[in-house]
């Protein structure tokens, strides 16, 4: 083991946490801005969550359906959300993605093409128009390798492999972060004059989930150990469409393209269910009957299909069926694209969703149908950010993409995170920039600091009481999954937080064996620490919203509460403790309502 | 269920050496390779390395030699493999050890910030491009590119000889050059290269890179095979280099 304290220095303009599409976008702008730039990732480059974005990039260029525009976007984004979206955040959003879109293009992404040679767009939930630039179904590959390429030609830093465990602080201002390389196990400081947090969500404190290891809300815990604000730490967002079968492959996501390009849903009665979900906020603009439905795709005068209501709708209808026993063999419902597309279509459309019934569950999807059901795919919620600046509650800290929250409210469209990480990616990067730039001095970082961070980061392998990080994190994921999951209730809710209590008790007793020398084992120990504090902030803010709302329902509060609305769940960290409070959002301006009430 | 446990011989060691350590775990329903190692990890070897992502074979980042075959150990089930006996699981072969199943693969990176960069022409007055898609179909062959350099592993060039590394950039590479070249954006020319840098001309096509790609990209036949002809055409065939020079056109 290397001596304690010992650790290298580096020293940037800016820093960015997170290599996926919202980090690399944010290196790549904050380098042409001027800044010396570093990006760091806790895996190899190219291998972020965004690769295995698959639907594609939400963006109104009005390829196909000319009437689409910004203001429509805008309006299915907020709706999307239940209304609880950070208006600015949402308008951005919709004006600016049609621009970065044809910027990855001018930077060698290659998208699937319309019949006169522009971008071809796909239908997804909650879009009014067809709407998402793709290719095929592996567009996250597409975008995150075309920013990769980018961002290597444009000469940043890439400090690959290494994992951030803490930001630094000079007064009340950010001033780097510290944390350690994954293969010698050795720590590394960097002094930056601003960071940008890209590092996405907290999936992996699931246990069905789409999320890869690397998904333990580090960024967020960073950021809120940091004095950051967190903001709507209850929205989360389960995908109705994972894997169900076999058990290995279980939340592996299925692209909502499936229903994009006409796959229905249907239950163990061959029913098309969907049609006994529309809740009353989506009725007058969703279709009724199975005719008006399979119309719909072809012309956008008939009502949307009701199998592309938002996410959480479909989540919740399958929970619904599977309860009322009219689900698979294996606990989810059907899939259907095999009877309603030919297997030239689907293989063209959807290759790797082919290739990956094929390969390991040994279903051919133009054949048969998939067995799907809900999985933890995205948190809405998170770090509290402003709407043009991405900058957070605390000076010389940004945030962007997964890690960030309010463009997404309570409920995110499929499409509309490829685009957040590209719009507010490059905004992040700017703003960061421009604040280094009139930064004068140099931070002083506090040995005290990084002293107390490395013995924090060596517990591990002192730990007495051998326990298994392996098991807490289980015992962690079957918890957060039956008590924080798609429906709650208080009582369960009030048991997931003594229960989390209980796994940071034993977090402290974790004795990992080997040495720093790129071991498993110890980083997930020290994630872990990371996975506990934000599923306690979740927990926390699923008690105190007591309404239904997108990602966050309650069966002891079912209905959507209207001065609930009205607020955000604010989670703060100050002496080692949480705080909740409600705070009121700002009142939208009347161009914007006007645009709400206009577009129905 | 066939087997009610799975025997696993996975590699464990660093750089100064190691050997195969047996371990067994409970079998269950649909497993892949990868599933097997992890519950190694959780019962057995906590400090067991492997690099591993999306598990669902879209990020390439779990390859190793599972019975001496180079593969994707999250698409690999174990329901294929013969598990009367023991597994074997090694580390790649063709780049250097760090720890137990994870290698060294900054040679790959390395090669990329070689790739001179895409260069594309200028935009339609509409400040947008216009392309076909039969004219994009072969190049989106070529992104689907997971990264996973099983192709490079498996390339005798730099896997038995690992002082060609300096001058082979190797398929995954060529599969990248070859998605610049045929880019119908594109304006650079990387042939002189590719001839004189990246050792296009050591690669004698025995198709090894082709047959162990996950993503069934046809890397010698849809790549390799024409970057040899750009480069032929451009350096051995006078007239026709004379002929482009004056059209100037890229072939």
């Amino acid at each position: 083991m290397a001596t304690d304290g010992k650790y290298e220095s580096h020293e940037y303009d800016v820093i960015v946490i997170g290599a996926g599409g919202a980090g690399l976008r944010a290196a790549i702008e904050a380098s042409a801005q001027g800044a010396k730039t570093a990006l760091i990732c806790k895996s190899l480059l190219g291998k972020a969550h965004t690769v295995m974005a698959e639907g594609g990039i939400a963006a109104a260029m009005g390829n196909i359906y000319p009437e689409d525009n910004w203001k429509v976007h805008f309006r299915d984004t907020m709706r999307g959300g239940k209304l609880l979206n950070n208006w600015r955040m949402a308008q951005i959003h919709a004006q600016e993605a049609p621009a970065r879109v044809l910027e990855l293009e001018e930077w060698g992404a290659l998208f699937d093409r319309t019949k006169d040679g522009r971008i071809l767009q796909r239908d997804f939930g909650g879009h009014r128009y067809a709407r998402l630039a793709h290719v095929g179904d592996r567009t996250g590959l597409e975008m995150i390798r075309t920013l990769q390429q980018h961002a290597v030609h444009k000469g940043i830093d890439v400090f690959m492999e290494c994992t951030i465990a803490r930001l630094l602080k000079d007064g009340d201002k950010v001033c780097g972060a510290f944390g350690y390389w994954r293969e010698s196990g050795r720590f590394i400081a960097f002094r930056s004059k601003a960071v940008v947090l890209a590092t996405g969500g907290v999936g992996k404190a699931w246990k069905i989930t789409s999320n890869s290891w690397e998904y333990t809300g580090d960024g967020i815990a960073m950021a809120m150990d940091a004095g950051a604000d967190l903001i709507d730490m209850e929205m989360v967002q389960f995908h109705p469409t994972g894997m169900v079968w076999p058990p290995s492959v279980r939340g592996i996501l299925v692209t909502e393209g499936v229903r994009g390009d006409g796959g229905t849903l249907k239950n163990s009665e061959d029913k098309r269910f969907m049609f006994n979900y529309i809740p009353e906020f989506f009725r007058a603009e969703t279709a009724e009957t199975e005719k008006e439905a399979d119309a719909w795709y072809e012309d956008k005068k008939n009502r949307r299909t009701p199998d592309l209501l938002p996410r959480d709708e479909v989540a919740r209808a399958i929970n619904a069926e599977v309860k009322a026993g009219r689900g698979t063999a294996h606990g989810g419902v059907f899939l259907d694209i095999a009877s309603r597309r030919s297997a030239d279509y689907i293989q063209k459309r959807l290759p790797s969703m082919y290739h990956q019934f094929k390969e390991l569950a040994g279903v051919d999807i133009t054949k048969e149908a998939m067995e799907v059901g809900p999985t933890c795919h995205y948190i809405m919620g998170g770090v509290r950010v402003d709407g043009d600046t991405t900058a957070t509650t605390v000076p010389g800290l940004f945030a962007a993409g997964e890690v960030a929250a309010g463009l997404h409210g309570a409920n995110r469209l499929g499409g509309n995170s490829l685009s957040d990480l590209l719009v507010f990616g490059r905004r992040a990067g700017h703003h960061a920039a421009e604040y280094a730039k009139k930064l004068t001095g140099r931070a002083a970082v506090g040995e005290d600091q990084i002293a107390a961070v490395s013995q924090e980061l060596l517990a591990p392998f002192h730990g007495e009481g051998g326990e298994n990080p392996y098991s807490i994190h289980m015992e962690l994921q079957d918890c957060m999954q039956s008590l924080v999951g798609i429906i709650r209730t208080e009582s369960e809710l009030k048991k997931a937080l003594g229960e989390i209590d209980r796994f940071k008790e034993r977090t402290k007793r974790i004795a990992v064996e080997g040495n720093r020398q790129y071991n498993p084992g110890w980083h997930l120990a020290l994630d872990l620490r990371t996975m506990l504090a934000i599923s306690e902030a979740c927990t926390r803010s699923a008690l105190e919203r007591k309404e239904s709302r997108g990602g966050h329902t309650r069966d002891d509060y079912p209905k959507t509460d209207p001065n609930l609305g009205k607020v955000n769940v604010v989670i703060r960290k100050r002496n080692g403790e949480l705080t909740l409070s409600q705070e009121a959002r700002p009142e939208m301006p009347d161009d914007l309502k006007q645009l709400l009430e206009e577009q129905k | 269920m066939a087997a009610e446990e799975f025997v696993m011989q996975v590699w464990r060691g660093d750089a100064a050496g190691g050997a195969f350590k047996e371990y067994r775990v409970p079998a269950g329903e649909g497993m892949v390779v990868l599933d097997v190692i992890h519950a190694i990890q959780a019962r057995h070897a906590s400090d067991l390395a492997v690099r591993w992502n999306c598990k669902a074979g879209k990020c390439g980042s779990c390859s190793a030699e599972i019975n001496g075959k180079p593969r994707l150990m999250c698409m690999t089930r174990m329901n294929s493999l013969d598990t009367s006996e023991p597994i074997t699981v090694a580390p790649m072969k063709t780049f250097p050890l760090i720890r137990d199943l994870v290698t060294d693969v900054s040679f790959n990176f390395e090669m990329a910030k070689r790739v001179p960069a895409f260069k594309p022409r200028p935009k339609e007055a509409d400040g947008t491009y216009r392309m076909q898609q039969e004219d994009i179909d072969r190049v989106q062959e070529f992104h689907k590119c997971i990264e996973c350099f099983l192709c490079q592993n498996v390339c005798h060039v730099i896997r038995d000889h690992d002082e060609n590394k300096r001058y082979f950039a190797g398929p995954r590479l060529f599969v990248r050059y070859a998605a610049l070249e045929m880019h119908p954006l594109d304006t650079n020319d990387r042939r002189e290269l590719l001839k004189e840098r990246m050792g296009l001309g050591f690669c004698n096509i025995t198709k090894c890179c082709t047959e162990v790609c996950p993503e069934h990209i046809h890397i010698t036949d849809n790549a390799i095979i024409p970057l040899k002809e750009r480069v032929v055409d451009e350096f051995y065939d006078p007239l026709a280099r004379l002929v482009r020079k004056i059209t100037g056109k890229k072939s």
